[in-house]
């Protein structure tokens, strides 16, 4: 059959037509936008506006933090068409050994910090070599992860009476605490408005950047009212998340370290030659190693990454708590994995953005802290979440057919 | 009452920006072997679909006439109810169950609401016979090869009492001797008064079966031809297919330059753990600067596995002798990698199973095996990237309206066209082709054998592994035929003939 003929879609259009054609076309990608979007609009209409102050913001971010960094690390196993079901207590365990190493053993939080990464990427190496090398399914392997993990988070937290207090404010900071300002109390923090004015010059920097470069070979490229509008747009929603967050105490820690990692996977994905091999094998595995790729330490590399990650969560999620306690960690991988399908990452693998991912995040976080604020019941927004994840991943599915 | 079992008449079908079937007229006289002939994109599968159902009654515009009656299929189960069975290029098999629970899957035999398998066995049986297929009915498919599988469709079909059988170029994966059993097999088919439609791109086999032959050229009827008449050419038929005279089927290589030794197996000896036997005995293969050489053989000879064992062994098996030279220094390539390294590729014979990325488009399958050369310190430089797709792409004259075009959404010729220029971009030194030419329509077939003259022209050497053996006489400097895992000959271009190769080609079969 003939290729379906594109350039049927020209410039020439009107500016309403091509609206449409592009709303049409890249629904998939602007669906989770508007689904945050609305979710955000409900709960601040039922919360009497509480939903979006500086304080619930931050607090948003904080409580997103641990699922954001699970989920990004998600999203190239699921990519890779593999699963880690043992994320959850992998980072509760891992944030039990910060406590026992911050407290009982008294090491100090620059060595902790680093110690418990290392105990995350030894604890994903193993997973990964069961995986790529021994030929366990991955579904299977961390499984048995979960046992395992969950079983010696609480051997450890039980010995020492179960929950274990954190006093070392560092660690605490890291999930509790805002960036520094200029000396002195202002009305507004002036560090949390430069770096938001700087990250939104950047953004439209990059976008005017890409869009010369597609220009220069002739792409196409969106019509340039709607591009100009766009950068708007995208610039005034920092803009305001920023103005939001200056006017309180600032940006927090967390989301400064979630958008660090988030900075390195998306340049990872996108222009290395480890992220093309890893799109590449979760699209056609054969055909991958067939042109040189060694799929099996791409894999491997993708569970160190995430043991790593469920580390780095587990340590944001016991400072957030200041404590480390047996049930920390249970169903976190419930929330990563369904923050990556939300965020488009494609049920079949090979397809799927960190940056989307995020987005994904977001939507379940608000979900429950909206939730909380309407005082739901727990269980209540399960079932909620469930129904919205299914949702999102139905409609992926279709789209996708149909594209 | 018309002896035409099927009409269908002035037949439309749009899809968003493309018009692929334009006011198709096609008539099937009932008891008559009916072949289908066109490009890839003409509108051949298309049109089987309309047929069957698959795209439903009101997304087409004009009549299906079948038995004298207007119909209206809105899906497959209507068309089957009514006698049509259509079998697919791809089989629609379950691997991991037996003959007879696959002939009767979505039909099961029924005793009150339990399956009646001693009447399914039996059936099936019955069934097997009709496709005189001597098997156990038992034996779980994927036990068998290609060729058995198709018969084993075939007998399925006939299991829902088909009267009219549509059949998607079923010989497009078999070797010459499977393919003339099937052919065998369709004739019979007739006498027993079933209709036959038959979508092919060999066209010796549509001469050879074809009672009436009916051309389609971007979407439309070209001409049918009643060969029960006159004599059809190839030559005829393919002018009716392109709109234009092809003379040479394989093009003329301008200046032949063929050098010193480049690569070079010998006594290369491979188990496969898997079926627990040797797969390969005691090759010995060379290749010389600029040569094509060809390695002809039947299905399941060993080519394939000669090639992935040679190009890293992906499968695993387990190399018992032999030595690999590239220009006489030998190499021992355990991946892909490293034979990459040492100037060997691979152009996979199943392009969308292990050879294309579909999902992904066509810059990036041009550039996933060579990402290095485009490697500034770690980051991919996108411009450079750009510049490659678009080089290939004018060069090799791949047909998409840019490189940010998915690779599933091309045609064969085009798809294998990008396979093609992601292994240049590699500038390898040995390329090993697996049936390049494979389920690709004739005007795409001729852009390829150009291109590898060109290539040989260039200092490359080409392996090509082929089971159409014109295709091997035609292209090939040099050949091998390989039978049941040892290479039985080797034939200089002059000394090649069809009935030698053949006869090389079954040689182990029968000594043994």
């Amino acid at each position: 059959m003939a290729e379906i003929n594109e350039t049927a879609v020209e410039e020439k259009v009107g500016l309403g037509k091509e609206l449409l054609t592009l709303a049409k076309k890249n629904l998939r990608d602007y669906m989770m936008y508007i689904v945050l979007i609305v979710i955000i609009a409900f709960f601040t209409s039922r919360t009497d506006g509480k939903f979006i102050t500086a304080l619930n913001i931050s607090n948003l971010f904080n409580q997103a933090a641990y699922v954001a960094v699970l989920a990004i690390g998600m999203t190239l196993i699921l990519i890779l068409r593999q699963i880690d079901l043992s994320v959850g207590y992998v980072a509760g365990f891992s944030g039990a050994i910060a406590a026992i190493l911050l407290e009982k053993v008294g090491l100090p939080v620059g060595l902790v910090i680093p110690l418990v990464l290392i105990v995350g990427l030894l604890i994903g190496l193993y997973q990964g070599v069961l995986v790529t090398r021994v030929g366990v399914p991955a579904f299977v392997a961390t499984l048995a992860g979960m046992f395992i993990f969950r079983g010696l988070l609480g051997v450890t937290t039980s010995k020492l009476g179960g929950t274990i207090v954190i006093k070392d404010e560092i660690f605490i900071a890291l999930n509790n605490g805002f960036i520094p300002d200029f000396g002195g109390a202002h009305n507004v923090h002036i560090v949390t408005m430069i770096i938001g004015i700087i990250g939104a010059c950047m953004v439209v920097y990059s976008q005017i950047k890409a869009r010369r470069n597609k220009e220069k070979y002739n792409f196409k490229v969106v019509s340039l009212p709607i591009f100009i509008t766009m950068l708007i747009l995208i610039s005034a929603v920092i803009m305001i998340i920023v103005t939001v967050l200056a006017r309180w105490k600032g940006i927090p820690w967390s989301a400064v370290i979630v958008g660090v990692i988030l900075l390195a996977y998306n340049f990872m994905l996108n222009k290395t030659k480890l992220g093309r091999y890893i799109y590449g094998i979760g699209g056609n595995d054969q055909a991958a190693e067939l042109s040189g790729v060694n799929v099996k330490n791409v894999i491997l590399f993708a569970f160190c990454s995430m043991g790593t990650l469920a580390a780095l969560a587990g340590m944001l999620y016991s400072s957030r708590l200041s404590s480390a306690t047996p049930s920390a960690g249970a169903a976190f991988e419930m929330d990563a994995i369904a923050s990556s399908y939300i965020g488009g990452v494609a049920v079949s693998g090979g397809v799927g953005k960190v940056t989307n991912t995020i987005i994904g995040t977001l939507v379940i976080v608000s979900l429950t802290n909206g939730m909380n604020l309407m005082g739901v019941d727990t269980f209540m927004q399960y079932v909620v979440k469930g129904i919205i994840f299914i949702l999102a991943v139905a409609f992926d599915v279709r789209t996708r057919r149909n594209g | 009452m018309s002896d035409f079992i099927l009409e269908m008449k002035n037949i439309t079908k749009t899809f968003p920006g493309v018009r692929a079937l334009d006011n198709v007229n096609f008539s099937v006289k009932r008891g008559e072997i009916h072949c289908l002939v066109g490009e890839n994109g003409a509108g051949k599968s298309t049109l089987m679909k309309v047929l069957s159902g698959v795209y439903g009654y009101g997304t087409y515009e004009g009549d299906i006439v079948y038995n004298g009656e207007v119909q209206h299929f809105k899906g497959i189960a209507d068309s089957e109810a009514k006698g049509i069975g259509i079998i697919y290029q791809e089989l629609a098999l379950i691997p991991e169950l037996s003959v007879y629970e696959n002939i009767f899957f979505g039909h099961e035999i029924v005793k009150g609401k339990v399956i009646d398998w001693n009447e399914t066995i039996k059936r099936a049986s019955e069934v097997l016979k009709k496709v005189r297929l001597d098997v156990d009915p038992s034996t779980k498919v994927k036990n068998f090869g290609v060729g058995t599988q198709q018969l084993i469709e075939i007998a399925k079909a006939l299991s829902k009492d088909v009267k009219l059988l549509i059949l998607d170029e079923p010989t497009a994966s078999l070797n010459e001797d499977d393919s003339e059993n099937l052919l065998k097999l369709i004739k019979e088919l007739k006498n027993q008064g079933v209709t036959c439609i038959m979508i092919s791109h060999k066209l010796r086999e549509v001469i050879e079966i074809a009672d009436t032959l009916t051309v389609l050229r971007d979407g439309a009827t070209i001409c049918s031809l009643d060969a029960t008449k006159d004599k059809i050419t190839e030559a005829e038929i393919i002018k009716h297919m392109v709109g234009r005279e092809i003379n040479n089927i394989y093009p003329v290589r301008q200046e032949k330059k063929i050098g010193d030794v480049v690569f070079e197996v010998k006594d290369w000896t491979v188990e496969d753990p898997k079926k627990g036997r040797e797969i390969l005995h005691h090759v010995d293969l060379k290749v010389r600067k600029g040569e094509i050489v060809g390695l002809q053989g039947l299905m399941g000879a060993g080519r394939t596995e000669f090639a992935l064992s040679v190009f890293g062994n992906t499968p695993g098996y387990k190399i018992t002798s032999g030595e690999v030279f590239m220009d006489g220094k030998q190499v021992r390539p355990k991946s892909p990698r490293q034979a990459i390294n040492e100037g060997i590729a691979y152009v996979s014979e199943d392009r969308k199973g292990n050879g294309l990325i579909l999902i992904q488009d066509i810059k990036y399958n041009n550039t996933i095996a060579n990402l290095d050369a485009l490697i500034d310190k770690v980051v991919i430089n996108e411009n450079e990237e750009i510049n490659v797709g678009n080089y290939y792409k004018d060069s090799i004259n791949i047909k998409a309206p840019s490189i940010e075009q998915k690779v599933g959404n091309l045609s064969g010729g085009n798809q294998q066209k990008v396979q093609l220029a992601k292994w240049m971009f590699v500038h390898p030194k040995v390329l090993i082709l697996d049936e390049p030419t494979r389920g690709i329509d004739v005007g795409a077939k001729y852009e390829i054998y150009t291109l590898m003259n060109r290539l040989v022209e260039e200092g490359m050497s080409i392996i090509m592994i082929s089971s159409e053996l014109p295709e091997v006489l035609g292209m090939s400097d040099r050949l091998y035929v390989m039978s049941e895992g040892t290479i039985t000959g080797e034939l200089t271009r002059e000394e090649a003939t069809e009935e030698k190769v053949m006869a090389l080609a079954i040689k182990g079969t029968k000594e043994r």
